[in-house]
């Protein structure tokens, strides 16, 4: 610095040029999109994940990219989010997508008098949205329900779920992110002055305890956000919600089928591989390290799926498991992104800085939460650089793994 | 699923990274038709939150929960209590065979997902090359607006690798799972790039025709029966290139 330069301006440009660190805490779909959004903008990225990559919610999710039609009644601005980034997925994450799109079907007048509302919000949301006549969509579907009274088309998929996530996870990896997967998060680390430096974790492989330090941390462990922040001292009213799903032996439909209602238990019945699964149920619990899989709902899943696909009645099931999806309640007053998703910046909330909590959200809208995220802890260091994560395909996931 | 609970004795590996391996017993109430892969995840949630497993979807499209229950290769998330033992009974698990083991049941996936690549492998294809070539395509009325597609049948669960007895005596080996990937990018696109990845004394030629890799797939992948077929089109190959002019060029394949 030249003498009588100005320290400020000095300051700041040190601010701006000095590369940023930042931990990730959890490498579910937000956590490795995140990752990757971080290190794309420059950032050194550490993850830290207690399992294998995406063994909470996210391996375990229904494998739908939402068109958005499910919500385009209920929640509009959910709906928008999901069209735009089922758009942006289907061309950056081709390799894990089976893109065969979708239909909704009325199997009764409930059913018949929720269309116009559901129409005229899907061309609303900018959902591209048609009416399909129902013996081309029996002969299209021929698995269907004969009895179904209409059909809606809709650019619905089918993905998988750990690939999805393998892929963000290898676009951060190609980025310098490194991962470290099997490493139990037990406390944050505190400087002098009381801010979040880094986190405490254990070596699950080696039972060694490992330090890891960054100018920011980011709570990206959805359904577990509430119990990762507690560690913190601090309170983020996240409800681990399950819902059930089915798989069964064979693949009845290539598009996705949902009912045409409004979001209830079983409605969305979707074709993966050479098997068809159906979801979902909804209910709270306290704790979502292990969810039992509960008969009762097993069958009512069973009952449903056989709405939609008659055949499904006497086809063998092949796996029925539980996902706990982090909902958002309480009315803190966190900066709230969307209705889908939120992000806390815990110094303006509760004074404890270095601190990030993104949760909520689907996984079709992954990207964005990780996008929105990265915005706010872009502008919390002061670092300017723009997104770019929706402009380039992801790299292949295998390459997870080089 | 019954009322009725099983007791069940789990033998669990145990190994630390670079540590010696050793077995646990936990004892668990089941139901007899729940999967290994749930009572695996209870013992970590309930019992011993040191256990170190891999998994991901838990309904046999990810892949990630290979292991061995009592010796045999399984897909344990969707291999049921009642399908592997008795009320009463003793269930064995173990890390799969022929990869490296990180820790406790976590094997090192990190070269076969590698060689898989360098074989060309695409998770998505369209329908009727996602099917095995003597099947019947799924049905599939084609009025969607491209060609429908679908996710293929290997999961990279890496269980054909784990039970190839020749995968056992040479590291060098591709194995089915690679061999029959090359196999379906050969029928989607027969070019000469797959035949000379298979073409090889670690490729093709290793496998003694076990058929264990098929026994033990999950997903309907029937690897013995592609590695067969495979063998066909490079004989076929190289009868044709008999009257093809010689390229000056001397071929050097190399292995996936």
């Amino acid at each position: 610095m030249e003498e009588g330069g100005d320290p400020h301006a000095e300051l700041d440009r040190i601010m701006k040029t000095t590369q940023p660190s930042a931990i990730v805490i959890g490498a579910g779909f937000t956590g490795c999109a995140l990752a990757y959004d971080l290190a794309q903008r420059g950032f050194a990225v550490t993850v830290v994940e207690r399992g294998e990559l995406a063994s909470g919610t996210s391996g375990r999710t229904h494998g739908l990219l939402h068109s958005g039609a499910r919500y385009c009644v209920t929640d509009a601005e959910a709906a928008i989010e999901c069209i735009q980034e089922n758009m942006i997925l289907r061309r950056i994450a081709k390799q894990c997508i089976e893109y065969n799109g979708g239909y909704f079907v009325a199997l009764d007048d409930a059913d018949l008098g929720y269309a116009p509302a559901f129409f005229q919000g899907a061309q609303n949301c900018g959902i591209p949205v048609e009416e399909i006549d129902v013996q081309r969509a029996l002969a299209a579907e021929p698995a269907l329900n004969p009895k179904i009274l209409a059909a809606y088309q809709v650019p619905d998929a089918a993905f998988d779920p750990l690939r999805l996530a393998m892929a963000f996870a290898a676009s951060a990896r190609q980025h310098g992110a490194k991962f470290n997967t099997f490493h139990d998060v037990v406390g944050f680390l505190r400087d002098g002055i009381g801010n979040i430096c880094g986190v405490s974790a254990v070596n699950r492989h080696a039972g060694q305890p490992v330090d890891f330090r960054a100018d920011i941390t980011i709570n990206a462990t959805g359904a577990w956000a509430g119990k990762v922040a507690e560690m913190a001292g601090i309170s983020v009213p996240v409800r681990p919600t399950p819902g059930v799903m089915v798989a069964y032996e064979k693949r009845v439909t290539q598009r996705v089928i949902n009912r045409l209602c409004e979001p209830d238990d079983g409605d969305i019945l979707l074709p993966q591989r050479r098997m068809a699964v159906i979801g979902t149920t909804s209910f709270e619990v306290e704790e979502a390290d292990y969810i039992p899989v509960y008969p009762d709902q097993v069958k009512q899943m069973h009952q449903r799926a056989a709405l939609l696909v008659p055949e499904l009645e006497n086809i063998k099931m092949r796996g029925a498991y539980m996902s706990a999806r982090p909902l958002i309640g309480g009315l803190m007053s966190g900066r709230s992104l969307s209705r889908t998703f939120k992000c806390y910046d815990h110094q303006t909330d509760e004074e404890v800085n270095g601190l990030v909590t993104v949760t909520g959200g689907k996984a079709t809208t992954c990207r964005v939460m990780a996008e929105k995220t990265a915005d706010l802890v872009c502008q919390k260091l002061g670092w300017q650089r723009a997104c770019e994560t929706a402009q380039h395909p992801l790299a292949d996931y295998h390459l997870y793994y080089s | 699923m019954t009322e009725q609970l099983w007791q069940v004795h789990f033998k669990v590996h145990r190994q630390r990274t670079g540590g010696k391996p050793y077995v646990r017993t936990f004892t668990l109430d089941v139901d007899p038709e729940e999967y290994i892969l749930d009572a695996v995840e209870r013992i970590w949630a309930l019992h011993d939150r040191t256990l170190t497993y891999r998994h991901a979807c838990h309904h046999s499209t990810c892949g990630a929960c290979g292991m061995r229950v009592n010796g045999r290769e399984k897909l344990t998330c969707i291999t049921t209590i009642s399908s592997v033992t008795q009320n009463g009974g003793t269930v064995r698990i173990d890390p799969l065979r022929n990869f490296p083991v990180v820790s406790d049941l976590v094997v090192d996936m990190g070269n076969f997902f590698l060689r898989m690549d360098r074989s060309g492998f695409n998770s998505v294809a369209p329908l009727a090359a996602a099917c095995l070539p003597y099947e019947q395509p799924l049905t599939a009325e084609n009025s969607i607006d491209h060609e429908p597609e679908r996710l293929v049948d290997c999961i990279e669960c890496g269980l054909c690798i784990s039970v190839c007895p020749a995968a056992n005596t040479d590291k060098e080996y591709v194995g089915p799972a690679v061999l029959a990937s090359l196999h379906l990018m050969y029928v989607q696109n027969p070019t000469q790039e797959f035949i000379d990845q298979a073409d090889h004394h670690t490729g093709l030629w290793r496998c003694h025709s076990a058929y264990e890799c098929t026994e033990v797939c999950p997903s309907g992948v029937d690897p013995a029966w592609r590695i067969m077929d495979m063998r066909k089109k490079v004989m076929s190959d190289r009868i044709k290139s008999i009257f093809r002019p010689r390229s000056s060029e001397k071929k050097n394949a190399q292995p996936a």
